[in-house]
């Protein structure tokens, strides 16, 4: 058993409206950025897990995206694992 | 007949609802907490308003995996009618038992004000004591109602007639202006395939006396109570 870091990134799906990356567009060319042709807002969860392996570990964090950390009607979603924080 | 008001951390309608049943004659509500696994001998469920697990992560998402919404599965599986108002609708969505989804408001805002609805079918046990056609005004009061689904299910939710409610003008026209989440078909209530199932965003539950503003929303409370006493059948298609 190790400690896994996994990254979970969670985006708001291409093509779905993301009213909060507009406004976040707006505010950076307000800011004087010229040329911010698009933004779009999503997470980070930073998961911490103890696994048998680092297959099992990303395994699990996918499912755990499928059905909790994304809404698969809205979200695409992405794990990586960042690291082995210990031996668990 | 009895209602199950099923309460969450950070819900904030329970209390609405349970107000709203206790006016009419013959419904008994009782609050149901989140942590309950069995919903007991219940005739009806209600998912109320507000800000279950404070919206963390996404509107619903927490609440869909306590342990009383395994009750209201199985009770909506055995037919049973389920409400979900707002953050109700949200958890409904989230958990699959409806389709789609809501996201934040294109406008970014809080929306909190009366809305116009559209009756779009009578077919339902929440909507057979209106007319077809009739314009209802209720309230709404959420940052989190912009409804959108893929294609495919808009089409399903078109062609078998489950649009409950949608947003109209005060003649019961579609407008941009009068689509205060800009949701996708002008959508403010659903219906699942079997039609016991209904959310949406609006709060009929506030606008049942003449204090409140409205009681158009006395409606939806007089259809389930006629359903439940058996004296209106749903009609079939």
């Amino acid at each position: 058993m190790k400690r896994y870091h996994l990254e979970v990134r969670v985006k708001p799906r291409p093509g779905l409206l993301d009213p909060q990356g507009k406004a976040v567009a707006h505010a950076l060319s307000d800011l004087g950025y010229a040329g911010v042709a698009d933004v779009r807002v999503g997470k980070i969860l930073d998961v911490e897990l103890d696994a048998p392996s680092e297959t099992e570990a990303r395994e699990r964090g996918e499912e755990m995206c499928r059905k909790l950390l994304a809404n698969p009607v809205t979200e695409d979603f992405e794990v990586t694992v960042a690291g082995i924080l210990e031996d668990a | 007949m009895k209602v199950a008001v099923i309460t969450f951390p950070g819900s904030n309608c329970d209390y609405d609802g349970y107000q709203a049943f206790k006016l009419l004659d013959g419904f008994e509500p009782e609050f149901r907490w989140h942590r309950d696994a069995a919903l007991g001998d219940v005739d009806a469920v209600f998912l109320p308003g507000g800000f279950s697990y404070g919206d963390y992560l996404r509107p619903g998402a927490i609440a869909h995996l306590s342990p009383v919404m395994e009750a209201v599965r199985d009770f909506a599986a055995g037919g049973g009618p389920v409400l979900g108002v707002c953050n109700g609708f949200q958890v409904l969505c989230e958990s699959g038992l409806l389709p789609g989804a809501l996201l934040r408001n294109p406008s970014l805002r809080f929306r909190s004000h009366d809305v116009h609805l559209r009756v779009e079918t009578t077919r339902s046990p929440f909507t057979s004591a209106y007319e077809k056609g009739a314009v209802l005004r209720i309230p709404i009061a959420h940052g989190d109602g912009h409804y959108t689904a893929s294609k495919e299910e808009l089409a399903e939710l078109e062609g078998e007639d489950r649009i409950a409610f949608r947003y109209c003008t005060t003649e019961g026209g579609l407008a941009p202006e009068s689509n205060p989440n800009h949701s996708e078909h002008h959508i403010a209530g659903i219906l699942n395939p079997a039609r016991n199932i209904l959310g949406m965003m609006p709060h009929p539950e506030r606008a049942v006396e003449d204090i409140l503003g409205s009681t158009d929303g006395l409606g939806l409370f007089e259809s389930l109570r006629a359903h439940l006493s058996g004296t209106l059948a749903t009609q079939t298609p």
